[in-house]
């Protein structure tokens, strides 16, 4: 039976339908929506928290989405090791769930920045970054108003013991600059995983960086990575 | 206005003038009903009779203009926004609307639900929003109000649209102290929906049920209709609770629920509650649908506690809509709305006979024949005193060879690139999301027009909007001509063919006889562009009394353009420079005239002069031409010239790239202040690769058109003749640095 | 029935931006004895229990499970008596 990728819909995820793109078309995958108040992921191989402003965003970024029925049964699917894949909004509901530490604060200038940004992959033996080196670099879209992620000290010296950091910004050559942090993020942090390394929550939007017609192909190796480690035809 | 402490006043004729109406209006009211209005009927007509629902003095001009093509599928104005054939079995809504008083006075809000708003006119149609685009216009940006009210919209339209989800991929922003105190948001939305699954906003068939949808009604916007149909005073300031609060995350979620409550087939029609909510939306359905309404307004979800019939029928809260089921089968469309977490509400029926009718606590508080209050029915239409403006002969006949024009062309360039109209608006457009949805092939600031390919087809839309209200000020024939015409071009410069288009008429108070004259002449140079090109107009929005203390706005009828893409692999064209050693072509008319430039502009302050030359017959053939070259992979960069002339758009091809070039303009003949600044219409450069560039030229011979081959790309630094040697890298701190630092101060 | 005033703060060691160009607008405005500004969140809870410390409990379980994000957020409460008539 060939695999099954769910894509989570909560009310003001906007970023389902490009999910649903990248995973059906663009990868060819079998792929369905959930709707946030279902609670059974069975048939589910992987799992992806799309990017968009659940219930407007209006208190925190994710912070009344992880009260949604399906959050349940994602926080088991994490635990049973599961791969999830939390992008942008995706990262932030994965933050308030505790299914990643830290949380995000506004982005330092106050601004919302949507752009191409350059990511370094600090880590090639994680499920989302095996078809990629450490150092390598790429060029994925930006597009939040809270991608400022903050970790106390304590938490980031058991991030980086544990090798949970798996991008930073940095510049086009790989180097950290002070422009190259765009949004304020404590060690330029862009993407980091759960300590077992099946959760991933991201800022920058690899689902849009998946075709030449729009300008960048570098989101796919991502999903080629979690594909061929998953066996996803 | 605060109507809670008060009991219901008489309805006399003062009472009519402060709701905006006039004497013959009012006597045109009591005919209709055959009595004496109640205070309810009074509201309802003041807001339907207002210029914002009724265009009472816009409609006539506006029915001149060509409203017919193969590919519209309905009729301007019928429906809520104009659609247009795309072709694989779909077609696409799009449409641009002014939210210009409510941001004067709001920025942030005012903007934002701008946006909201015509998004809601797409959606209801059954169209999904795809993409998006702003026009915006305002004072001095060394005033800092105006940097205020530019960050306050920028925030606005930021904030709703990024997170109700639709990429902005393209406008424009203009500053001139003409639109000081009246700034313009017009906000474009375009939609894509398969044949056959669009909707209407009808109400029709008798005993079919009626749906409010949406968002609860409190009393936000009570008389924003009117109040879009004043000029701006000191007082307006003082109006601010009038204007409404968006709820992005409402909307999205009312956009989601609209699409798939019409899959259910059960909807018969559906409007969004713009203005003038459940008035204009019940009596527009009604009166399209021939049959009459009845709507008990207690069952309305309210979010404030007793509100009256006045108030609920004015209400401007957003986020709501009107459906008409079909009967028996209203729980299909409410079980949608619910799993959205949305209310829809049976609030009355379809009736026989032609009345719409009010009913709250148990009595009727309005009764009224629907067609006598909307537009091509019973509201008023006038046409207005018309006058040349006098100022006309001053700024045409004006000596432009009386300037001292300085020496140095390299310090003028980087004034040019400097002046916050040409400089780079990255500043704004980081603000909003341009890629969501996937689809953005050419975003803001990277082409002549954006660009989105249509997921399954292999075709695309290119969308451009369009006006420099200084040409439409100068001359306003021929700078309505050149709003349509250069809208176009820069579809086509960005591979498309241009199709229709929808259009935003800013103008100022009509009862002035030179502003009316003024907006008589650009809707008649509008049509003359239009009929040329080809391209109908499909609807789109009046937005008069733009006005401050000082005086009227530039007349701006800004134009939405539409193009279709038929390729969208191989036919999208950018203006940056490709290869070392490509070489640059000009491509059109005499560059020659100054009149209206930013170089007059923004180094001698002055606007003055006649409007840049524009010959239509030659536009329709360069237009043609270049997408024929552009289709056939002839070219391989394209870039219109307008404002800052052929120097701007040669530095701007340097900056997109890094890359520089040295070219000649002594072939293109004439003063080199002409040669390099005019902004004379029918002009683009293009590049192509020096192995091709003959065929290029024989392809231009055999369509005679003229062309000039200028020099070609290469190095870092952009060297026209001895008149320009500069940096790329110096050009682009410039162009880029420009508003940022402005917006630090 | 008590209303909970609940005041959320950035925790005093995370830098809070929106305070930060609140202070320097004030500093640019002359009001140079501001010394500094923290920018948070207001919220009014209207809560039916039976005694002031139950709205209290009520009040902390809201603060602790959605409307403070400890990770990053301070919270304080007030509790105050009303009649909803005078609302």
């Amino acid at each position: 039976m060939s695999k099954k990728i769910g894509v989570i819909i909560f009310p003001g995820s906007n970023c389902d339908h490009d999910a649903y793109h990248a995973m059906k078309s663009v990868m060819g995958a079998e792929t369905e929506f959930l709707w946030h108040k279902e609670s059974d992921l069975s048939g589910i191989d992987l799992l992806l928290i799309p990017g968009g402003f659940s219930y407007g965003d209006y208190l925190r970024s994710g912070a009344i989405a992880r009260f949604s029925p399906i959050m349940n049964a994602v926080v088991d699917f994490a635990k049973k090791g599961g791969p999830v894949m939390g992008i942008c909004n995706g990262f932030q509901i994965l933050l308030e769930a505790g299914l990643l530490p830290g949380a995000m604060l506004h982005n330092e200038k106050l601004r919302f920045i949507c752009k191409d940004v350059h990511v370094r992959v600090e880590r090639s033996d994680s499920i989302f970054t095996s078809r990629l080196s450490k150092g390598d670099v790429l060029r994925l879209p930006v597009s939040h108003g809270e991608g400022n992620y903050f970790i106390d000290d304590a938490g980031l010296d058991s991030l980086k013991q544990n090798d949970q950091v798996l991008f930073r910004y940095t510049d086009a050559e790989g180097k950290i600059t002070e422009d190259s942090n765009i949004n304020g993020s404590v060690d330029s942090i862009a993407g980091i995983v759960n300590r077992q390394g099946n959760v991933l929550g991201m800022m920058p939007h690899p689902e849009r960086a998946m075709e030449k017609t729009l300008g960048s192909e570098d989101g796919k190796v991502l999903f080629e990575s979690l594909f061929s480690e998953l066996q996803i035809a | 206005m605060s109507t809670k402490t008060i009991k219901e006043p008489e309805v006399t004729l003062d009472l009519a003038i402060e709701h905006g109406l006039n004497e013959e209006e009012f006597e045109k009211i009591k005919e209709f009903l055959g009595r004496t209005p109640t205070f309810t009927e009074l509201g309802v007509y003041s807001v339907m009779w207002s210029e914002h629902c009724s265009y009472k003095n816009s409609i006539l001009e506006i029915k001149k203009l060509p409203r017919e093509g193969e590919q519209l599928l309905v009729d301007a104005g019928e429906e809520n926004a104009g659609l247009v054939d795309i072709g694989d079995g779909l077609a696409c809504a799009f449409k641009i609307e002014s939210h210009n008083h409510p941001s004067a006075v709001e920025p942030y809000q005012g903007a934002a639900t701008g946006v909201g708003g015509i998004h809601r006119d797409i959606f209801t149609m059954g169209a999904r929003p795809v993409a998006s685009l702003n026009s915006l216009r305002f004072g001095s940006m060394d005033n800092p109000r105006v940097r205020y009210l530019l960050d306050g919209v920028v925030r606005g339209i930021s904030d709703y649209g990024n997170s109700f989800g639709v990429p902005v991929v393209g406008g424009e922003i203009y500053f001139d102290e003409a639109y000081e105190g009246n700034p313009l948001v017009n906000a474009m939305s375009v939609g894509i929906v398969k044949h056959g699954e669009t909707a209407s906003a009808i109400a029709e068939g008798i005993g079919n049920p009626v749906l409010i949808v949406g968002a609860s009604t409190g009393r936000d916007g009570i008389h924003g209709a009117t109040f879009a149909s004043e000029e701006i005073s000191e007082e307006s300031e003082a109006k601010r609770p009038s204007v409404q609060v968006g709820d992005p995350f409402t909307e999205k979620l009312l956009l989601e629920a609209s699409l798939e409550a019409l899959k259910t087939g059960a909807i018969v029609g559906l409007q969004d509650m713009g203005a003038a909510g459940i008035t204009s939306s019940s009596s527009e359905m009604t009166a399209r649908g021939g049959e009459g309404m009845t709507l008990d307004l207690d069952k309305v979800p309210m979010r404030e506690k007793g509100m009256s019939a006045y108030e609920l029928l004015l209400s401007e809260s957003q986020e709501r809509m009107l459906i008409v089921a079909e009967k028996g089968r209203e729980q299909e469309i409410i079980d949608v709305f619910e799993k959205w977490d949305l209310n829809a509400v049976v609030i009355g029926e379809v009736v026989e006979g032609d009345k719409l009718t009010y009913l709250k606590d148990g009595e009727v508080k309005a009764e009224i024949p629907a067609d006598s209050l909307v537009l091509g029915g019973g509201a008023p239409q006038y046409e207005r005193e018309a006058t040349r403006p006098k100022y006309l002969d001053e700024v045409q006949n004006a000596d432009l060879s009386a300037f001292n024009h300085p020496k140095d062309h390299n310090e003028i360039l980087h004034k040019l690139l400097k002046s916050p109209n040409i400089a780079s608006k990255r500043w704004v457009h980081e603000q909003y999301d341009t890629t969501v949805r996937t689809n953005t092939v050419n975003g803001p600031g990277a082409s002549d027009s954006g660009v989105i390919r249509i997921k399954g087809s292999n075709r695309g839309l290119a969308v451009k909007t369009d006006c420099n209200g200084r040409y439409v000020y100068l001359n306003p024939r021929r700078g309505g001509q050149i709003a349509v015409a250069e809208a176009a071009r820069n579809v086509v410069c960005s591979g498309a063919k241009p199709v229709a288009i929808s259009n935003c008429l800013n103008f100022g108070n009509p009862y002035k006889p030179e502003v009316y004259w003024t907006f008589k002449e650009a809707l008649g140079g509008m049509g003359d562009a239009c009929r040329a090109l080809s391209t109908p107009v499909t609807g789109g929005n009046v937005s008069l009394y733009n006005e401050n203390p000082k005086g009227a706005i530039f007349p701006t009828p800004v134009i939405g353009m539409l193009g279709i893409v038929d390729d969208i692999e191989n036919h999208v064209m950018t203006p940056g420079f490709k290869n070392k050693h490509d070489i640059v072509y000009y491509l059109g008319a005499k560059r020659r005239g100054l009149g209206g430039s930013e170089y007059l502009k923004a180094i001698h302050n002055a606007t003055t002069g006649d409007a840049p030359e524009l010959d239509l017959d030659f536009e329709v053939t360069l237009q043609n031409v270049l997408l024929e070259a552009i289709r056939e992979g002839k070219v391989n960069a394209a870039h219109d010239i307008s404002d800052g002339g052929i120097i701007t758009t040669l530095s701007e091809m340097a900056i997109f790239s890094g890359v520089g070039a040295n070219v000649s303009v002594k072939e293109l003949n004439g003063s080199i202040y002409d040669v390099l600044y005019s902004e004379a219409q029918s002009g683009v450069v293009v590049t192509v690769p020096r192995e091709e560039a003959r065929a290029l030229e024989h392809f231009l011979d055999s369509k005679d058109l003229p062309y000039e081959e200028l020099g070609a790309v290469g190095g870092s630094r952009l060297i026209i003749d001895e008149f320009v040697d500069q940096s790329v890298v110096d050009l682009k701190e410039s162009y880029e640095s420009a508003i940022p630092k402005a917006m630090s101060q | 029935m008590y209303k909970a005033k609940v005041n959320i703060t950035l925790r005093k060691s995370i830098l809070d931006p929106k305070g930060k160009a609140a202070n320097h607008a004030l500093q640019n405005l002359g009001l140079t004895a501001v010394d500094d500004v923290r920018i948070g969140k207001f919220i009014e809870i209207d809560i039916d229990a039976e005694s002031e410390e139950k709205a209290h409990e009520v009040a902390e379980a809201s603060c602790k499970q959605l409307l403070a994000n400890e990770v990053m957020e301070d919270y304080s409460i007030t509790i105050e008596e009303y009649s909803p008539e005078l609302k």
